[in-house]
């Protein structure tokens, strides 16, 4: 009893102590955020790299892909039986993206163009979630919404059927206008700009080089106010461009959007592979948050895909994809049904690629793994150093508390009792301490965007900026594991660095200690 | 009278319990508990503390001072004792040793009939807070504590935090009658630094007293107090001899407080002088 009584008096009386702690305080706090933060990031980044990327990935390692998908697919479902969820077949293929940009300019970005599978592609993962039109998020279609795109964004522009066809409408009207202006002007009559010359083939393929003028041709009823060609879902940092406007505010800036046609060029399959060019029209946009995917995808229909590569064998009706995605039950082991697929699939027999998500993103998760751990050991050496901090104090306190050690052992305490009195007086500053920083700590997640919000007015220099990280917010998670574990981490260094203090208080000799000035 | 040697008993009565007892102070005893203690020894039975050729030295670097030379000393139950003696003649320390604070480099200590010095510390730890009563001439209160915490601290040592918790309000009370008699109850929640040396130096008693003691050491108990301090003091002590039968050995340097002590025993040197 009288432990637990002088403990809590000395703990109530000696503030130098608890400025020993203050660094313990901060530390704790320190370590919660980082690692809300940190965590925060892993979680956000697990989830949409795992809603984009499917759990397991079955890759061709050939452009030209494998045949018979559906024969590979029943193999997969007999090889995972109950722990599959779904599966489908894509079509991978870099291609170059050209946007119209004004009258006569195109913005050209590589992009990485998957063809995808509209009825089973939404069960391998997260990606409907991420579209902007609510009924495509429900059902995945390749064909242009009237309207209503992006119910939940500010100002987004007005997208669908209906602007497709004001679009062309203002284009019409400006052509004329610019027809009659030169007739005004008295101008010769302009012929039609001639079509560009098309750069000799250098494979002679049959393929033509021009879709789009061929497209035309072959369609010459194709009425852009009334039809789309083949639909396409952009990334969204494929087709704008995040700054920020004249108040401050982060603002995308559209160069395309659902209802314009862009133009694509892939290679086809065979080797050495030719070029095709198409123009598709852009139905949806898909934003991930992940600026490494929304910045280079692209998805089109898988059969759209085939056909203008030509990765189908139409004598025997066989069709080629690249890969093969797969989706388990959560919770499944990745890595055993990973390894069941190899042993499936040995590399020798079929070369494929077959690589779980995290193998994919292994790299990036890895970093962040390894910079929460050294940020985590850094941190617990600043407590550490605090701790030598509490060793002094309580050195100090014990030297002072001299005589009162002498009066307790006089009175019939035991050396036990003694030392446990400054155990426990360390231990109750480590938990005040860290109970302090686990208050703090909490308090400044909580409000980690305010905070940022106004460093960042009062230094005028963005902290965390949505244009570079793609977050709007800063994304935290408090996890009680790891709250739990920094607690009793500073306590006991608190505990360890009272224990030499302690024991040099339980051995003062009592009459020594008595007669101490 | 009730003893070790007497029961042959492995425990003792810390308080004997006599019809003689006076009822001065009502419920100073209502605590008493019984403490084993190791075997008996086969003497002394008349006196309660028997101190036999006490040496003690103390080193400084190269230099041995000899501090105790030989000291024979004994005790009868519920006598007064009174060690005088010249500053550095060895009275302090020969209250330590009896008191197990310290141990001899030669000699014994024996205590109701059994060696106390030789004892495993836990044990000495026990005596001191259940069979001896100490006070000192700089009153050793703690700080941090009230009065009241302070007398029942040697209850808050013995007993763990259940077993005090339970018993609380019976400690308290008895803390209460024991501050009362000696004219503190109206001090109980003050901090040390907030009294006077004779109200610490009562403080003191009462603590000395909450274990129902056999036997109270008093190291000049009255050595810093003025003369009208001093004198309540001793009357205090002398009440508590007298009608509890408590047994004393007060060190004192002023022979005028030597004398009303029931006997004195001279210390020169070292060596016990005159008795």
């Amino acid at each position: 009893m009288y432990k637990l009584l002088l403990s809590w008096r000395y703990l109530c009386t000696r503030y130098i102590a608890l400025a020993s702690i203050i660094s313990v305080t901060l530390g704790v706090a320190t370590l919660i955020i980082v690692n809300a933060v940190m965590a925060g990031f892993t979680e956000e980044a697990n989830k949409r790299l795992n809603g984009i990327i499917s759990d397991i990935v079955f890759e061709s390692v050939s452009m030209d892909g494998f045949p018979n998908p559906d024969w590979h697919k029943a193999e997969i479902r007999k090889v995972l039986g109950s722990d599959l969820v779904g599966v489908t077949a894509t079509v991978a293929v870099p291609a170059m993206l050209s946007i119209p940009v004004g009258h006569d300019q195109h913005l050209a970005s590589p992009v990485r163009l998957i063809g995808v599978d509209e009825q089973t592609y939404a069960e391998v993962g997260d990606f409907g979630k991420y579209l902007l039109h609510p009924e495509n998020r429900q059902q995945l279609s390749f064909l242009l919404r009237q309207d209503g795109y992006a119910p939940e964004r500010e100002k987004f522009p007005r997208s669908g059927w209906r602007y497709r066809r004001a679009r062309i409408m203002y284009e019409r009207a400006y052509e004329e206008q610019v027809a009659l202006e030169r007739a005004k002007l008295g101008a010769v009559p302009q012929q039609e700009p001639a079509e560009p010359a098309i750069p000799a083939d250098p494979y002679g393929s049959a393929v033509p080089a021009d879709p789009y003028a061929s497209h035309q041709a072959a369609a010459p009823t194709f009425d852009p106010m009334t039809q789309q060609s083949t639909g396409v879902i952009l990334g969204i940092a494929v087709c704008s461009q995040r700054q920020k406007d004249e108040t401050g505010e982060v603002r995308d800036f559209f160069f395309c959007r659902p209802g314009d046609d862009v133009k694509i060029t892939i290679p086809t399959a065979g080797s050495p592979p030719n070029f095709v060019s198409d123009v598709l029209t852009v139905v949806d946009i898909y934003e991930s948050k992940m600026s490494e995917y929304d910045a280079s995808l692209a998805f089109m229909p898988l059969e759209a895909l085939q056909n203008l590569r030509g990765m189908f064998d139409a004598q025997h009706n066989v069709r080629y994809v690249t890969s093969i995605q797969i989706k388990l039950k959560p919770g499944a082991d990745l890595n055993a049904a990973r390894d069941r697929l190899q042993s499936r699939f040995p590399i020798r027999q079929y070369p494929y690629r077959i690589q779980t998500w995290r193998d994919m993103q292994g790299p990036l998760l890895a970093a962040v793994q390894l910079e929460t751990t050294i940020l985590n050991i850094l941190l617990f050496l600043i407590i550490a150093v605090a701790g030598f901090g509490i060793l002094a104090t309580f050195y100090m306190i014990v030297v002072e508390k001299t005589r009162d050690v002498g009066i307790l052992k006089a009175l019939g305490a035991p050396s036990r009792g003694v030392m446990s009195i400054f155990l426990g007086y360390g231990f109750s500053l480590g938990l005040v301490g860290s109970g302090v920083g686990l208050g703090l700590g909490l308090l400044f997640v909580h409000y980690i965007n305010e905070i940022a919000a106004g460093l960042e007015r009062i230094t005028g220099r963005p902290i965390f900026d949505p244009t570079v990280y793609y977050f709007r917010e800063i994304p935290t998670i408090v996890s009680l594991h790891t709250v739990v574990g920094v607690m009793a981490g500073a306590v006991a260094i608190a505990v360890l660095a009272s224990v030499l203090p302690a024991r040099r208080a339980a051995r003062l000799h009592p009459v020594e200690a008595l007669r101490y000035e | 009278m009730n003893s070790l040697t007497a029961t042959s008993s492995p425990t003792i009565a810390v308080r004997p319990t006599g019809a003689a007892q006076s009822h001065a102070f009502p419920g100073l005893h209502s605590l008493s508990a019984t403490v084993p203690l190791p075997a008996p020894a086969p003497a002394d039975s008349d006196y309660q503390l028997v101190a036999r050729g006490l040496h003690k030295s103390f080193r400084k670097g190269n230099l041995i001072i000899p501090v105790l030379r030989g000291v024979d000393f004994a005790v009868r139950r519920g006598q007064f004792t009174a060690v005088v003696g010249q500053s550095g003649s060895g009275k302090s320390t020969l209250l330590h040793l009896l008191a197990t604070l310290d141990a001899p480099d030669r000699g014994e200590v024996h205590f109701e009939g059994t060696r106390i010095d030789n004892l495993p510390p836990i044990k000495r730890d026990r005596i001191r807070n259940r069979n001896l009563g100490m006070i000192f001439q700089f009153y050793h209160l703690l700080p941090e504590l009230t009065t009241l915490e302070n007398v029942l601290a040697p209850s808050m040592i013995h007993e763990g935090i259940w077993s005090y918790l339970r018993h609380k309000r019976a400690h308290v009370e008895r803390a209460q009658r024991l501050l009362d008699l000696v004219g503190l109850s109206h001090r109980l929640q003050h901090r040390p630094r907030e009294l006077s040396g004779g109200e610490m130096q009562r403080a003191a008693i009462a603590r000395a007293l909450i274990a129902a003691p056999q036997l109270l050491l008093a190291d000049e108990p009255t050595g810093n107090l003025d003369r009208r301090n001093g004198v309540e003091i001793l009357s205090i002590l002398r009440t508590l001899n007298r009608e509890e039968n408590l047994t004393i050995v007060m060190v004192t340097h002023d022979l005028a407080i030597a004398e009303r002590a029931d006997c004195t025993v001279q210390l020169v040197e070292g060596q016990v002088q005159a008795t």
